[in-house]
């Protein structure tokens, strides 16, 4: 369509868009929006997958097992007889053990760099922090098994055996590879998450509050006790059931040092195992279905310890964000 | 018809549609033709109702202002104007909107041509993250279909129209969000008339800019009135009286008053309007 | 009434600002200790031979880990071609079309659960799906187990980064007249590209340090696997399997490895906030 353009004189030669173009915009706005729609629909997808197929493939092991599989600690490739007793119990305790050391030390730490530090020292420790978030979990598994592992024998567990030997719990010869080991170097990897989240938490108490405690004259760490603390306790809940989560699924690191041994030992010097560690060690090897489906089966078990955790946590965190307004 | 218009194909609305446009307001706007005709608009935030059975002729080539105290609606209703409130899900409208007769509001009119013809200026300059010349000729590849040179032509002539040109020529590359605040918002004035909008409505153009740059944007407007039908809110008052020729007074949702700028101010008929304007509350 | 002892209150205030003092101290210090560790032992095992050639007998100190540094760059790389769009574009739809709505917020959980799903989890879930079905290991099922972990991070992060963009951006777009996907595409993204730029980095950072997802999904090999199909040797992988064999030159390779692991990903996380810096100013 030739058309005189009055600015240049010249003959256009540019042509409106044409109208019925409108609608064919129309109908790519729509498949845009269901495009994006379908890419979300996916992530629904996968875990949906996910779950089915675990379910999926763990029911020749349900079959033969049944509910016994939880409490039996039994793990026998030959004889084909697998219990997920000490997996079990190595996850939960190597966790707990994690979330013990781990906590007090991420409350110090935020403490540290929302009170105390100077802000440019605050942001460079903090981002040390988080640099250690970043590390991969083979990283802590190299450094543990050839690094930490004969310090813990050598500095650790010898005090510890002399000291508190008497109890079941630090019994045993000290050889660095076992459940105290990896405890510690989970602590270690969940330390960052926790300590992230409960520096936000802490900073999100309003100013007027601390200041008003400050002005009844509290020391800092009274404030922080008195008030911060009890102010974001829902958030670091949420934090600490966040660290769970991680902790309960964490592979490598713990592969490496917890020593693949399928019994329950009450002393943290022994080594276990867990279901992540186990899956590790034995999936690639595992030949027969039994002994396959028994391993999916810990997965599922496993998967679902996770999401209990996650869930929680959830449910805690929006708690958390309701009350302080933030959503 | 001015120079250099750009062709423009109008949506194809069946006859029996178009209405005949509504009685003129007042007197006062002598014969002049409404652009815009709005009749019994409603609107709603989910179940909030925000601006209740508002009717009002808008004249052509004038600028008129509205205003009110905050939250009384005024953005509500010219947001209405281009159906922007399409973008959220709980925000709709009832009634209608008649631009030159069609109404705007009704499924079968094209919204993105719409926009074409009713441009928008925000309250908070909104560059593209782009250079001055691509943000600019952003509306105009958007529609048209035209070579480098009328590109280039056609972004020169909004920013000269925008009286912004003297300070970017030469500078076309620079990024928009280099430029002062007060020049943004001229920016986004450039962009939004290259593509020669019938209507240009301007949502408390100046409220974010410092006084400089507000008295040039006052002066634009009057020197684009001569080719554009405008409408701007605005919650200062001076700002109206200076540039506007006719301004409705809003209230909770309501058209209170409307009548020609000088009326308004200085012989206002509702108590309401007169309140607010001397200042006694708002 | 006794008056509490101020002078006690202060002190226990002085030996917690100490204790806290000393546990960022004791943060710092571990942090360290794992990087010199791994940099020394590194360092000494590091040659130009562990670059170029593929691993020798076990007993050897020669031969090298190219091939698992190959096998470890294509199958990311793939998985980032899968995982990153998938999860750019599921971030659109969350944080425009769906917004609050209770797809978007089901979808939004759904994700949250995803990402706490156990890297070995999904190791498991891909090996019934694409190894078990294609009867053997393939790099593909690495890739497809790292795009998996990958997709609702970027899907989090994208969506975080587009909701920042103002809203008035969002409507000068579409007020002048386009349509939504061009006003997404043509200047959203623009606007938000730093933030995704550093999303894309972080996930790829994340996945470039993954092992148990690939251990049986790609599994190992000691040859090159130019293809992707078979199993594909990566550098994590790897030094499991070395660090646990014993030998002491197999052990020096690993430490190699994850010397070459850890500055990748952190070289990858730097650059990514280093990115996200620059936008903030």
């Amino acid at each position: 369509m030739a058309i005189i353009d009055q600015v240049s004189g010249t003959t256009a030669s540019y042509a409106p868009k044409s109208i019925e173009k409108a609608s064919v915009e129309r109908k790519l706005d729509l498949a845009f929006k269901w495009f994006t729609a379908a890419a979300a629909l996916f992530i629904a997808l996968i875990m949906a997958g996910i779950v089915a197929n675990l379910i999926r493939f763990s029911l020749p092991a349900m079959k033969a097992f049944g509910l016994k599989f939880l409490a039996d600690s039994t793990w026998n490739p030959v004889t084909e007889r697998f219990g997920a007793a000490s997996s079990i119990y190595g996850t939960l305790v190597s966790t707990a053990l994690a979330v013990v050391i781990a906590v007090p030390l991420s409350l110090a730490i935020a403490l540290f760099l929302v009170e105390l530090a100077h802000p440019a020292v605050s942001r460079v420790v903090g981002g040390a922090i988080e640099l250690l978030a970043a590390i991969p979990s083979i990283i802590f598994g190299m450094w543990g098994l050839f690094v930490f592992a004969p310090f813990v024998a050598k500095y650790i567990e010898p005090p510890l055996h002399s000291t508190l030997g008497w109890l079941p719990l630090f019994q045993g010869p000290p050889m660095g590879i076992g459940m105290i080991t990896a405890g510690m170097i989970l602590a270690l990897m969940i330390l960052p998450y926790i300590t992230a989240i409960t520096r936000d938490v802490l900073q999100m108490v309003p100013p007027v509050i601390k200041e008003s405690a400050a002005g009844i004259g509290s020391t800092k760490w009274e404030v922080t006790w008195n008030v911060s603390l009890p102010y974001g306790m829902s958030g670091i809940l949420g934090a600490i059931f966040l660290g769970l989560g991680r902790a309960v699924g964490e592979t490598m690191a713990v592969t490496f040092v917890i020593g693949n041994d399928h019994r329950i030992a009450a002393s943290l010097f022994a080594a276990g195992n867990t279901i992540a560690s186990t899956l590790a060690n034995e999936f690639a090897e595992a030949s027969e279905d039994t002994y396959r489906s028994a391993l999916i089966e810990l997965g599922l078990v496993l998967f679902l310890i996770t999401m209990v955790f996650q869930v929680v946590a959830h449910l805690w965190l929006r708690r958390v964000q309701k009350t302080s307004g933030r959503r | 018809m001015m120079e250099g218009t750009l062709p423009r194909e109008t949506v194809l609305i069946p006859r029996a549609q178009v209405k005949e446009p509504g009685p003129p307001m007042d007197a006062h706007q002598g014969g002049r033709g409404a652009k815009l005709s709005v009749r019994g608009l409603t609107f709603f935030y989910g179940r909030n109702q925000a601006l209740f059975d508002n009717t009002i002729d808008i004249p052509e080539n004038r600028v008129t202002a509205i205003i009110g105290p905050s939250g009384c609606g005024k953005s509500t209703h010219i947001r209405a104007y281009n159906r922007i409130f399409e973008l959220y899900r709980d925000q709709r409208a009832e009634g209608e909107i008649l631009l030159d007769g069609q109404n705007v509001l009704s499924p079968e009119t094209d919204v993105l041509d719409l926009r074409r013809r009713v441009g928008m200026i925000f309250q908070r300059p909104t560059p593209f993250p782009m250079t001055v010349f691509e943000n600019v000729a952003y509306g105009l590849r958007l529609h048209y279909s035209m070579s480098r040179g009328e590109v280039a032509a056609r972004v020169e002539k909004a920013l000269r129209d925008a009286a912004l040109w003297s300070e970017v020529e030469g500078k076309l590359d620079n990024p928009g969000n280099a430029l002062s605040g007060g020049q943004q918002q001229r920016l986004c004035i450039a962009r939004a008339i290259a593509i020669e909008p019938e209507l240009l409505l301007m949502d408390e153009p100046s409220s974010a800019i410092d006084p400089v740059a507000t008295a040039k944007i006052e002066d634009l407007i009057e020197s684009l009135k001569r080719r554009y039908t405008i409408v701007i809110v605005t919650h200062n008052m001076q700002q109206a009286a200076r540039v506007s020729d006719y301004t409705a007074f809003f209230y909770q949702g309501r058209i209170v008053e409307y009548g020609t700028t000088k009326q308004i101010f200085t012989n206002p008929v509702q108590k309401q309007t007169e309140d607010y304007i001397t200042g006694r509350f708002g | 009434m006794q008056p509490r002892s101020i002078a006690r209150r202060r002190a226990v205030n002085a030996v917690i600002s100490a204790i806290s003092g000393l546990a960022a101290l004791f943060g710092i210090f571990m942090m360290g200790w794992i990087l010199y560790e791994v940099i020394m032992r590194g360092a000494r095992a590091i040659n130009w031979a562990f670059f170029t050639q593929l691993p020798g007998p076990p007993v050897s100190s020669g031969g090298g880990l190219a091939n698992a540094m190959l096998g470890t760059l294509m199958m990311t790389a793939l998985g980032a071609a899968i995982g990153i769009p998938i999860g750019l574009f599921a971030g659109v739809y969350l944080a425009e079309f769906g917004r609050n709505g209770r797809w978007a917020t089901a979808i939004r959980f759904v994700g949250n659960l995803l990402m706490g799903t156990p890297s070995i989890i999904t190791g498991v879930f891909v090996y019934t799906v694409v190894v078990v079905t294609a009867g053997s290991f393939s790099g593909y099922a690495g890739a497809i187990a790292l795009a998996i972990i990958m997709l609702p991070l970027m899907a989090r992060t994208s969506e975080d980064i587009l909701a920042l963009v103002p809203n008035e951006l969002r409507e000068s777009a579409l007020a002048l007249g386009a349509p939504r996907w061009r006003a997404t595409l043509q200047v959203i993204f623009r606007a938000a590209r730093n933030g995704l730029l550093t999303g894309a980095l972080l996930a790829i950072a994340r996945v470039s340090g993954e092992t148990a997802p690939l251990l049986f999904t790609s599994l190992n090999s000691r040859l090159w696997s130019f293809t992707l199909a078979g199993p594909t040797p990566s550098l994590t992988v790897t030094t499991y399997t070395y660090a646990m064999s014993g030998y002491a030159t197999l052990e020096n390779k690993a430490w190699a490895a994850s010397l070459v692991i850890i500055l990748a990903v952190l070289s990858l996380t730097v650059t990514a906030r280093f990115v996200l810096q620059e936008r903030k100013r």
